[in-house]
């Protein structure tokens, strides 16, 4: 019998991957995406790396494919935005061996800075787009993706999102399919897309799409469950399973293939049903094209384009059914840095200094939050370098003294450097804050090509940032310990001070990272404690006050880093070993 | 069988993704039909967390919703109170009596509500212990969540034998004996 094994999300599509037969896959981290390359590089068979961003992931799958193997890449929803340059022109080349971009989206933006819907940008690039419900489909999907990219000749998406990649179900495991690599054939009308040729590829694409539209319809993803006929739904992906939880009885059009659409199949469906409900999150992508086929159907006019969907919606919007429970009223948890984070510091010295921030895209984004509320600004990854130079060309180099940009060390790798290189070339100044973590901290601890280290594990030579930073002609840059306060402090008041161009590059390893345990716990020394309130200044949440307004450090959550000890006058705060 | 609607809720880093693949394990054991629902990312760094383990012969949504839970495990009070109303009617509260005080409480812009246990009592099946406690008296105060679901096992639907096995195959091997001893203090 087959093995069955419970697999999250992600897991299965790695799993997917493996048993389709793939052998490159490249990725960037990103939640909700992460773990199908943690679970791709347990795969000896495939060859799986982190690229510094998902452009170059992107470009990375196109070259396996085009050599002829079945090529992956996988990122997250705005990750695609970076990739859409390669994606939308790998749309026209078509593909080599099978080539399928995986693509995590976040309706409910659990850990992301939009909620935009990646069948929009399949739409633009005319690329078709499957959708899986659960872990078994998110394997059998990624098989039927290669299957189709290379009948087709296209690149496929294969979209996810947070709700799917991050639960589990059960999948059962088959052998792994080993393909002979595509016989590599020099064919620049197909590869070299420049204007004559790829004049020639959009007659393709447009063929492509055209025949996926007809084939579609008998396409096993999609697949239409009739029962009651009073009551249609279309739906797909997650929010098929909240119909089949609400409406066991009714008729379902299930679409796997969510673009192109199949409209005969659509069509005979909203023929024979009386009320059709159209369920998918976000955008009304499917929506809007059936109805401008004419057919009558009711869709975001009682669902909406925001969050996540439920079961409980759907009976709320249909059923009319009211919770009876109300949730209490209760102080809200937001997510906070670690104790011992190291951003901490830096936002302590940045806050003292009055010093604005523009941030970037990582842990340290909890830095705009009370009570450190030291980062003003967050676009998407790279852009507190740009964003820096762009304030002040517009309004000159003393409006950013008491600026800064904040940016981590995989950030910077990931784009990062462009807006450094932008900066010096175009005579900008201000100071660059590189909080330099050693690692991508936010999506639980990926190494990137400043840590010396592959996804496969391997040691390979570390990028040094500061010398690549000497290297683009930065005259002024400066490494600090992240936790060395007095200095820190100095070298950020000299460092903005001066009208050129200067980074900082604050280290300490996260907290969190495997061995990174610093040996010792703070304590409090209540008969000195002056109950002043220094120490909780930068929140850290190992830290209390006791009734009587003395502090109190929980052991169990104290990492030990002796940022409070260096805040309290009164030496009221000491450390003891673990 | 029914679908069972199993919570698990508390604060990022306390540990909720172990005592979840326990959990899922002891059920696909049982030949199940199983889905978990996890939160990983941004809401791990010290927010509140939560995950969804739903059981049966099928499953279809892989979350449980307000008013369908069957026992919430709550590693921490205001945990507890905060997802209390998506249990059912008749469902049980298994709670870590244990405080993490929330940032928003630490700055002073909101108050940790009291009483909580005792509040929550009036309405549901309430079950506390300081497992926090427990967990050091053994010998490891991060046994801490197995003592909790030692507890809530008590109200689901597999024998103490089978939750021993399925401990001993998920937990790092040097943890098995203290995690089994911390499940059976709580399941007592």
């Amino acid at each position: 019998m087959a093995e069955k094994k419970i697999m999250l999300g992600n897991e299965a599509i790695a799993r997917g991957a493996y048993e389709a037969g793939v052998k490159v896959s490249a990725a960037y981290p990103g939640t909700p995406s992460t773990e199908i390359s943690e679970n791709v590089v347990k795969y000896d068979e495939i060859y799986a790396e982190w690229s510094p961003n998902e452009k170059v992931a992107m470009e990375v799958a196109i070259g396996a494919s085009i050599s002829g193997v079945r090529a992956m890449a996988s990122m997250k929803h705005v990750g695609v935005n970076v990739a859409s340059d390669p994606l939308y022109t790998a749309s026209y080349t078509g593909v080599g061996g099978g080539l399928v971009l995986v693509a995590a989206d976040d309706p409910g933006l659990y850990s992301s800075q939009n909620e935009q819907d990646t069948r929009c940008v399949a739409r633009a690039a005319q690329v078709p787009v499957l959708e899986p419900s659960d872990s078994q489909e998110a394997k059998d999907y990624m098989k039927f993706a290669f299957e189709i990219s290379e009948k087709y000749d296209t690149p496929v998406i294969l979209r996810t999102t947070t709700r799917l990649s991050h639960s589990q179900g059960t999948v059962t495991l088959l052998e792994r399919e080993e393909r002979p690599d595509k016989p590599y054939e020099r064919d620049i009308s197909k590869y070299v897309m420049m204007p004559a040729m790829a004049k020639g590829r959009h007659i393709h694409v447009e063929k492509r799409m055209e025949a996926m539209v007809k084939d579609g319809s008998g396409f096993p993803v999609n697949r239409a469950e009739y029962n009651d006929t009073s009551i249609g739904f279309i739906t797909s992906g997650i929010p098929y399973q909240y119909v089949k939880e609400v409406f066991p009885e009714a008729s379902v059009l299930k679409l796997g293939m969510v673009h192109p659409l199949p409209r005969k199949m659509i069509e005979e469906f909203a023929s024979k049903v009386e009320k059709l409900y159209i369920f998918e999150e976000l955008e009304p992508v499917i929506e809007e094209q059936v109805k401008s086929w004419g057919i009558q159907a009711t869709g975001k006019e009682i669902f909406t384009r925001q969050g996540e969907y439920s079961a409980n919606m759907l009976r709320r919007a249909l059923l009319g059914e009211e919770m009876q429970q109300q949730p209490a009223q209760v102080p809200a948890r937001p997510p906070i840095l670690c104790p011992g984070c190291p951003h901490r510091s830096v936002f302590t010295v940045l806050k003292k200094l009055n010093i604005h921030a523009a941030g970037d895209i990582g842990c340290y984004t909890l830095g705009a939050v009370a009570p450190l509320s030291v980062i003003d600004t967050t676009i998407c990854m790279g852009a507190s370098i740009s964003s820096l130079h762009g304030m002040e060309k517009a309004k000159g180099k003393d409006y950013i003294k008491n600026w800064v940009a904040v940016i981590g060390d995989s950030t910077f790798m990931h784009t990062g450097v462009n807006s450094l290189m932008n900066t010096v070339y175009n005579q900008g100044t201000g100071t660059v804050i590189i909080v330099d973590n050693s690692t991508t901290g936010m999506t639980g601890h990926q190494d990137h090509a400043a840590t010396g280290k592959t996804l496969k594990g391997e040691i390979v030579p570390a990028i040094d940032i500061f010398r690549f930073c000497k290297a683009i002609g930065i005259e002024h840059v400066v490494e600090v310990n992240a936790f060395d306060l007095p200095l820190l402090e100095k070298t950020i008041k000299e460092e903005t001070a001066r009208d050129e161009v200067s980074v900082i590059i604050a280290k300490s390893p996260c907290v969190l990272l495997k061995g990174n345990v610093f040996p010792d716990v703070c304590v409090p020394i209540p008969e000195k404690c002056r109950k002043c309130g220094a120490c909780l200044k930068p929140g850290c949440p190992a830290l209390t006050r006791n009734k009587d307004g003395s502090i109190a450090i929980d052991a169990t959550m104290c990492n030990g880093c002796g940022l409070c000890m260096q805040l309290c006058h009164f030496d009221a705060i000491a450390k003891e070993p673990k | 069988m029914m679908t069972k609607s199993i919570m698990i809720v508390g604060v990022g880093g306390q540990g909720t993704l172990l005592t979840s693949r326990i959990l899922g394990g002891i059920i696909q054991e049982a030949g199940y039909d199983v889905k978990l629902s996890e939160v990983h990312g941004m809401a791990q760094r010290g927010g509140s967390v939560v995950t969804f383990v739903r059981y049966g012969d099928k499953v279809a949504e892989p979350i449980v919703e307000e008013g369908q839970a069957d026992v919430l495990i709550a590693f921490e009070r205001l945990e507890a109170l905060r997802y209390a109303h998506f249990l059912k009617k008749d469902g049980v509260i298994v709670i870590n009596d244990w405080r993490i005080d929330p940032i928003t409480v630490v700055t002073g812009a909101a108050e940790y509500p009291e009483n909580i246990i005792e509040e929550l009592g009036k309405k549901y099946k309430v079950y506390a212990i300081n497992a926090m406690e427990e967990a050091i008296r053994l010998g490891n105060a991060k046994a801490f969540n197995t003592v909790v679901l030692g507890m809530a096992a008590k109200h689901m639907d597999f024998e103490k034998d089978a939750w021993l096995k399925v401990i001993e195959k998920t937990v790092p091997g040097k943890t098995v004996e203290i995690n089994q001893k911390a499940f059976l203090l709580g399941y007592r």
